[in-house]
Parts: structure tokens; sequence; C-alpha cells
């Protein structure tokens, strides 16, 4: 109980967030919670709102160790278009299910790889190392559809979509999979310590021994991976890949996710869990906006609007503020040190 | 009807010939804005093989979105000494010099598909399509389908303050006034795309009792129609039935949706958009007659009484 304290306390932020805004959904519109089975798939908004979140959330998982390493990888709406196509691609040339997967995810890998060799190799800066494939990369993926809206009726690369499994969308099952996978493999070995190390000190962890050209093209191929997932999600959700429009600015919603999530765009500490809680805020704001009958005009500005708002009462000067007012002047000077330490 | 057509073209040719100094439509410059979506490759195809059709010896220049790719290939086709141009204007703006070029070799242009901001004596025509017309013929069709019926509409914008957005909701809105048993619930942006359309009508679904409280469906163009009709189906409900599902543009996936009786209705924005041009500019070339400065394309509604399947193999191999 106490090792999980530190913890909650970290997403605990993100996890009020989440509950207000559910919160305020729900007494727009009491039926909320309702959840039924429809075709043998759980159906209600909260199952939306998870749905549609898991790509986003597949994206913040790679975006946040991108981060952490103090990059940035604009490129992973682009990877979501080029791997759609690929998968879409695969299964209308013939290929088996397996075989279209498998080059849908080496795809990610790949862009991953050219990513993190422009960064790690030839020292790019990663805002623009990245920027070259979010430019390029729905070229390729419109060279691969061949400008077409390419689609498929294949029920195994459906499955992905809007498929499910025990009930659960199968969307949903890859987004808490991947979750799980990526907390475990760097919250139980070293590799999160020392990602998070890249971040805070690039030169200081190289000269320390960290094999840092590897393990930052390591974390942009996680990257790649995720939106490789994310983009047969999304191909597979709508039987086509659209090479114009799947994933576009979905890179700025996990940019965003992260940032909610409270890791810095500055790298170092991060936590996978509250970026993908910041995922889930992200959608369940998106699916609120739909829900409340607003005209489609105030969409980005209520949007804009609730971000704003979050961010500010998570910014360091609002904690600071709601800490002076809620501890005698005597805590308060401890605070005060607190903060100062990172 | 094709080599009637051929004959009809060689018998002008020849009295062009004799009448005029042979001036006679035989080549003529296309510029093309790209193939940002499947209507413009199928425009393309159209164009070309309307051309072919006709005998007339087109050159294809595409400008990959760019208006500096098409200002050089108008003043290349200028200084070819082609004898018309036609242009799909990526933009309104801008283009005043270069049809003033066009206009002092008195080579004709004529707009395709879009309008440019210049004055109307600087090109011989436009050939579009009215899309609040299109709007008015899709709500045109649901007041007759429901007969007085009471429904509840729901509808799918094109990308927030996009013309075809604003024009084919004005078009809808003006054909279902007066009808009291219309009504329309709900209007959201689906984006135009299939993703948003599927994400947005999940929301409906969700916020109108299940659906059972929608009879109709109206998207602004057919992608996200599709995307709808997949979120009507995974909330089991039959669309075409349980909603019915009217929709714009007429592309090849809508009609394979309709065969399946999954859809009901779309209104065709027509990729042939040269044909009108093309007699216009015969015309012109013959005697000299002035067209209209817009030619409006039909905005033609089909049904599912009208063989979807068989539209879908004419349509599938137009590059949509």
């Amino acid at each position: 109980m106490t090792v999980m304290l530190p913890f909650l306390r970290r997403i605990m932020p993100q996890l009020i967030t989440l509950a207000v805004i559910v919160g305020l959904i729900s007494f727009m519109f009491p039926g909320f919670f309702t959840i039924s089975i429809a075709n043998g798939r759980l159906y209600g908004i909260p199952i939306d709102i998870l749905n549609r979140g898991a790509p986003v959330a597949l994206l913040a998982i790679g975006m946040t160790l991108v981060i952490a390493t103090r990059g940035i990888d604009l490129s992973v709406g682009a990877v979501m278009a080029i791997c759609g196509a690929t998968a879409a691609w695969g299964i209308t040339e013939g290929y088996s299910l397996a075989a279209t997967l498998a080059m849908a995810l080496s795809a990610g890998l790949v862009c991953g790889l050219w990513n993190g060799f422009l960064v790690a190799v030839l020292g790019i800066q990663p805002i623009v190392a990245t920027l070259i494939l979010m430019v390029a990369g729905r070229g390729v993926a419109q060279l691969i559809t061949e400008g077409a809206i390419l689609t498929f009726n294949h029920e195994g690369l459906i499955f992905f979509g809007s498929g499910s499994l025990f009930t659960v969308p199968t969307p949903v099952i890859i987004g808490v999979a991947a979750g799980a996978l990526a907390t475990l493999v760097v919250r139980r070995t070293a590799l999160g310590m020392l990602i998070e190390a890249i971040g805070i000190n690039l030169r200081a962890s190289t000269l320390s021994g960290v094999n840092t050209r590897v393990l930052l093209i390591a974390v942009y191929m996680t990257s790649g991976l995720c939106a490789a997932l994310a983009g047969i999600i999304a191909a597979a959700d709508i039987r086509g890949a659209d090479a114009n429009n799947a994933g576009l600015w979905l890179e700025l919603d996990a940019i965003l996710a992260v940032v909610i999530g409270g890791t810095s765009l500055l790298g170092g500490r991060f936590s996978l869990i509250a970026s993908l809680i910041g995922a889930l805020i992200i959608q369940a704001v998106n699916t609120g906006i739909l829900l409340s009958g607003f005209p489609p005009e105030f969409n980005l500005i209520i949007k804009a609007v609730i971000i704003l708002i979050i961010l500010i009462l998570q910014s360091p000067t609002m904690r600071s503020v709601v800490i002076f007012f809620s501890r005698d002047p005597a805590g308060a000077g401890e605070v005060e040190k607190e903060t100062v330490v990172p | 009807m094709k080599s009637s057509k051929a004959m009809l073209g060689a018998g002008v040719l020849a009295s062009m010939l004799i009448i005029s100094s042979g001036v006679q439509a035989q080549t003529v410059g296309f510029s093309q804005i790209g193939s940002e979506s499947g209507w413009r490759a199928a425009e393309t195809t159209l164009t070309l093989q309307q051309a072919k059709d006709r005998g007339i010896d087109l050159k294809f220049a595409d400008a990959q979105q760019k208006q500096e790719n098409q200002i050089k290939a108008m003043r290349s086709f200028i200084a070819q000494g082609v004898d018309a141009i036609l242009i799909a204007p990526v933009v309104a703006t801008g283009w005043d010099s270069v049809l003033e070029e066009a206009k002092e070799a008195e080579i004709p242009v004529i707009l395709l598909d879009r309008m440019v901001d210049s004055s109307d004596d600087l090109y011989l025509t436009a050939v579009g399509s009215d899309l609040v017309h299109e709007g008015s013929v899709a709500g045109k069709w649901l007041v007759d389908e429901l007969a007085g019926k009471d429904c509840n509409v729901v509808e799918l914008q094109g990308t927030t303050g996009s013309s075809p957005a604003i024009d084919r909701k004005n078009g809808f809105e003006q054909a279902i006034a007066g009808h009291d048993n219309i009504k329309l619930i709900r209007s959201q942006t689906g984006d135009f795309t299939r993703t948003k359309g599927k994400e947005v009508m999940e929301s409906f679904l969700k916020a109108e009792d299940g659906g059972k409280n929608i009879c109709a469906l109206y998207a602004h163009n057919d992608d996200m129609a599709v995307g709808a009709i997949q979120a009507i189906k995974e909330a089991g409900l039959k669309p075409g039935s349980d909603i019915l599902v009217v929709s714009i543009d007429a592309v090849p996936d809508i009609f394979q949706a309709m065969a399946a009786g999954e859809a009901n209705a779309t209104v065709e924005l027509t990729p042939n958009m040269a044909g009108p041009a093309f007699d216009a500019l015969a015309a012109y070339m013959k005697d000299g007659t002035m067209p209209p400065k817009f030619i409006q394309t039909e905005s033609k509604l089909y049904t599912q009484a009208d063989d979807p399947q068989a539209v879908y193999e004419q349509k599938k191999d137009l590059g949509y």
C-alpha cells in the first residue's frame, strides 16, 4: 500500500480531471453509464470513449517514451496512414492475415528506424527530423493506396477495428495490452530509468556507459510500432485505408495526452499510465462535445477552453497557489523547498 | 453513339476548315489541380476519355495542388498556341494576369468545377455543380419518400465552414422547409471522412435512445455515410430500413451499399465536367456562340431502383 501511494499521488490530478469531465457529461446526459450488449459487443458511451480513445492512447505510449528522451515524434499520424495503407494493400493483394499484419508492423518499425537514425546518428533535432516523415509520409501512403480509399472486406483484418473479444472491443484490448506491456518493460527493468537519464542529460548518460544511440533508435522504433498498431485499428475500423485522413492531426492529440499526463516536454521523468489517462481525457472531451448537440462551429473552441483549464490547473504556479492557501504559513515554506527540487 | 459523335465532330471539323481559317479545338490544354481525392481522379479519367472520344489532342498537366504549377502550365499552353485551355483552379484568387495573357493570345479558357475571383470576361465559361441544388435534391427525395410520415433527421456536415458544407446544408433545409413532419434533430461535422462519420454517428445513436429516435440520416458526402452505415449496423439497427440514408457525391462505394440495401439514395456530383465544357467550346469555335458564364451540371438522383450494382461496375474503374 505504501508503495502505491507515491504512484497514486502522481496520477491523482489526471484521475480527478477525468472524473470531473465524466461527471459533467453524465450530468448533461443521465444515460451515460448505461452499458448494454449489442451484436455480442459491449455498447455504451463509456465503451465509445475507450474504443475511440484507443488509437490516441497507443500513440501516447510511444510518444511518452520519445518525449522522455527529450525528443518529439511528429510523424506518428503519417505513420498511421502508411501502416493502414500497407495493411489494406496486403490484404487486398491476397496475402495472409499474418503476413499482412507483419508487413504493416514492419512498416511502422522502418519508419521509427528512419526517425531514430536521423535523431540518434545524424544528430538532427527531433522536431525537424520527424517533421520530414510527417510531411512525406502521407505521400508514401498515397502511393500505396494509389490515391483512392483502398477498401477491403477481410473479416480477420476488420476484427482489429470493430471486432470484440469477450464482448470487449478489440481496440480497447490492444490499447490496454500495449500499455501494460510497455509499463512492465520500462518499469520492471532499468530501461525506464535509462530513458529518463537520456532525457535529463544525453552526454552524461553516454559518458556513464549508457548506449544512448541504440536506446534512442529503439524508442523511436517503439513509437513507430505503436503508430502501426493505431493505423491498423483505424483502417480496420472503416474497412479501408484513407491515406489523406487516417491519423490526421492525431500526433498533436498524442502530444497533448502526454502533456496532460504531466510528462515534461523537456524530457526526464515520465508516466505511461498518466499519458493513457490523458488520452482518455481528450477522448472524453471529444465524445462529450459530440453528445452535447452544440453546433459544430463550437467544437474546437469548447475543446480548447477545456484543455486550457486543465493545463492551468496543472501549472506549477497554480499548484503553489493552491498549496499556499491550504496550508499554514510555516508549512508553506517547506513546500517551496519541495518545489525547487525537480 | 460514339461513332455518330465522331462523325459529327468530323463534319464540324470539315466545315470549320472551310468557313473559318482553321480555328478548331484540336489541341486543348488541361491543367488539373492534382489527385487529392477519388472524385478528382475520376474527373481526370473522364476528361481524358471525353477528349479522346471527340478526337481532341489533350495536353494534361497535373499541378500537384500548387497554384504556381498551374500558372506555369497555363503559360506553357499559351506558348504552345493551344486552341483552348481547361483549368480546375486550386484557389480562387491570383489568376488575373495569366488569364489576361490567355485573352491577349485569344485562347478561350474554361473553368472546371471551381470558380475564380477574376472578372468574368477573362474566361469563356465555367462548368460546375450547384451545391445548394445538390442539397435540395437530397432533401426533396426525403420529403417524397416519407410522404408525410413523421421523421427525425440527423445530419453529418462536411468540414465546418467549407462551402460544400454550408451550401449542401442550406439546400437540404430549403427542401424540407414547410414540411413539419421532418425535423432536423442533430447536426454535427464529420469532416467529410469515414472515420469521423462513423464516430459522430455512434454518438448520435447513443444520444437519441440507441437510434430508436432517428428515422433518417443526411450526410454531406458518401464517405461519411459509408462510415455511419457501419456505426448503425454495429448498434444492431438496419441502415436503409430502420434508418434511411441519403447522401451526396455518388462515389462507387455508396452504390455497393445501395445494392446491399444499406443506403437509400445519393445525389451525383458528376465528374464529367469536361463533356459540357467541350460542347460549349465546339459551339463557340463553330459560330462564335457565347455560352452562359456558368454551365450547371446535372445533379442526378440515384436510388436503389436504379440498379446500383450496374452503376458500381461502371464507376469503379474511373479512378475514384
